[in-house]
């Protein structure tokens, strides 16, 4: 696979930080993969997703850098989707989900508002929204936490760009609607042949789907490779130190007896 | 002795379509025990946390809690039970005044409810520190200034000052890296061990269930549709909802 980004010792320091977000990082990031960035918080995870945005805020100290297979950064909204933590932060609350959904398509793929209106019910219907006509026409509020992420995902994906960055996409949803929306993200960007940095601090959500994992820490890229690989025979320390902190159903319980 | 029995909670939010929060649940906790409340967003599960704190009342049904009537209480001698029961919430810092240092949201406790005298509330702020795995010298700290793992301790060592019976639990360790959810589960059980301490520990996550609950209930739809001992729940889910909350947690895929 063709590196779609080549990114070479990137190093990002925030004004005022005594250390830097992220320190140096060599990372290519290749057409059509899914590759999940793995970290927890004050890790640079997000960081990167917002060097690669081009979201970084004024001020940010920028060294090193990336290299776009296109020749130029991909612009947000058109070449690259962007779905974050918190739908509700993304979504403007006095516009309808039609109007949000379809902006980004009438302004970057030049629709007229009746087409982008139809597209935006295209959309909602392709991340499985029930009665997507309806909720064209329903605003944020309406809607629950899962449905309003599903529709930031419908957005991001309008313009129907080749990446898609997925920051904390799912951490604030419960367990149950978090599985459908990773299940649903999988399903968009394989159909479409995109490419999908999938940013997360949960090692196991990841191993479900990813083709290759970057571990980070504290702004340094701590090891990556191949999901498989990296999951089996952990290189560095703190992988194997992420992989004993997991907890799932087959995890030993922590009390000692039953009920009292 | 049961500690605390519920029954029949119900209560309906009035406004939007008179959404029905509760419908009808019952449950007990024995002391010294953890009980897990699991469910999906808007299943009724932080209502109920907030109608047993008496953050929000029901419209109809009872609680007992340490041999009273629950609900008949108000005023005064409510505010003197709250010590028995105690809440650690998610979001560890609106639950602190921001300006608070840790001696200070430590010392408001052990005031309110007269834990110790005046003279020896700093020696206990430093007890409780430790209790937590805090050096004592963070009693000088803003609450602003400490990690969110570090805050939940403190929050935690807030609910253990005044010697509670229970301590409602809700999401309290959703928000925090897995490494540090991991060190404050083990805190809550050793906890528990020590001093009898009975758990209502509501989250979304099996997982986190999984490694500290006695017996886990499920909620949907303001309703408990299963409950049982936490092996049994996890093993033979018998519910719709209890089935997706299996389904749903993350397994390491390790080939």
């Amino acid at each position: 696979m063709t590196a779609l980004c080549e990114i070479r010792g990137l190093s990002v320091a925030y004004p005022g930080a005594s250390v830097p977000a992220l320190d140096g990082i060599d990372l290519d990031i290749r057409a059509g993969e899914r590759l999940a960035v793995i970290g927890e918080s004050g890790s640079g995870k997000s960081t990167l997703a917002c060097a690669l945005a081009g979201l970084l805020p004024d001020g940010a100290r920028v060294e090193g850098g990336m290299r776009w297979a296109a020749g130029s950064p991909p612009r947000p909204g058109r070449d690259l989707g962007f779905v974050f933590q918190d739908p509700a932060a993304s979504l403007n609350p006095v516009l309808t989900i039609g109007e949000q959904v379809g902006e980004g398509a009438r302004r970057h793929l030049g629709l007229s508002r009746r087409q982008a209106l139809s597209l935006a019910v295209e959309m909602l219907e392709k991340v499985r929204l029930p009665d997507p006509g309806k909720v064209a026409k329903a605003f944020p509020h309406q809607l629950s936490g899962g449905q309003r992420q599903r529709v930031a995902i419908a957005a991001a994906l309008a313009a129907k760009p080749g990446m898609l960055i997925a920051d904390e996409a799912t951490s604030a949803l419960d367990m149950v609607v978090q599985a459908e929306i990773v299940a649903l993200l999988d399903d968009l960007v394989r159909a479409a042949g995109m490419t999908l940095l999938f940013i997360t601090h949960d090692i196991a959500l990841a191993s479900g789907f990813a083709d290759r994992v970057a571990i980070f820490r504290k702004g340094a890229l701590v090891e990556t490779g191949p999901t498989r690989t990296v999951l089996a025979a952990p290189a560095a320390a703190y992988t194997k130190t992420l992989i004993a902190s997991h907890r799932d159903l087959a995890t030993p319980p922590l009390i000692h007896e039953a009920a009292p | 002795m049961t500690l605390l029995v519920a029954e029949g909670l119900c209560k309906r939010y009035a406004a939007g379509r008179g959404v029905t929060a509760l419908d009808g649940v019952s449950l007990h906790l024995s002391p010294g025990e953890t009980l897990g409340l699991a469910g999906a967003s808007g299943s009724g599960k932080s209502t109920l946390a907030r109608v047993l704190t008496r953050l929000a009342e029901p419209d109809t049904g009872s609680i007992r809690f340490a041999g009273e009537d629950w609900l008949a209480l108000s005023g005064a001698p409510l505010r003197r039970r709250r010590a028995r029961m105690q809440m650690v919430f998610q979001d560890v810092l609106g639950a602190f005044n921001p300006r608070a240092t840790v001696a200070s949201a430590l010392e408001d406790p052990l005031r309110i409810h007269a834990v110790v005298p005046k003279g020896e509330r700093a020696r206990e702020v430093a007890a409780l520190l430790d209790r937590v795995g805090l050096p004592a010298a963070y009693a000088g700290r803003s609450i602003r200034e400490v990690s969110g793992g570090e805050r939940q301790r403190i929050a935690i060592a807030r609910a253990i000052a005044t010697h509670p019976a229970l301590i409602v639990l809700d999401e309290a360790v959703s928000a925090l890296d897995v490494s540090v959810r991991e060190k404050i589960l083990e805190l809550l059980v050793t906890l528990q061990e020590e001093r009898g301490i009975a758990y209502l520990f509501v989250s979304h996550d099996l997982s986190v269930l999984a490694a500290v609950a006695h017996r886990i209930a499920v909620m949907e739809a303001g309703r408990i549709v299963e409950t049982g001992p936490t092996s049994r729940v996890i093993a033979d889910p018998q519910s719709p909802a209890a089935r997706a909350l299996v389904r749903a947690v993350p397994r390491l895929v390790i080939e």
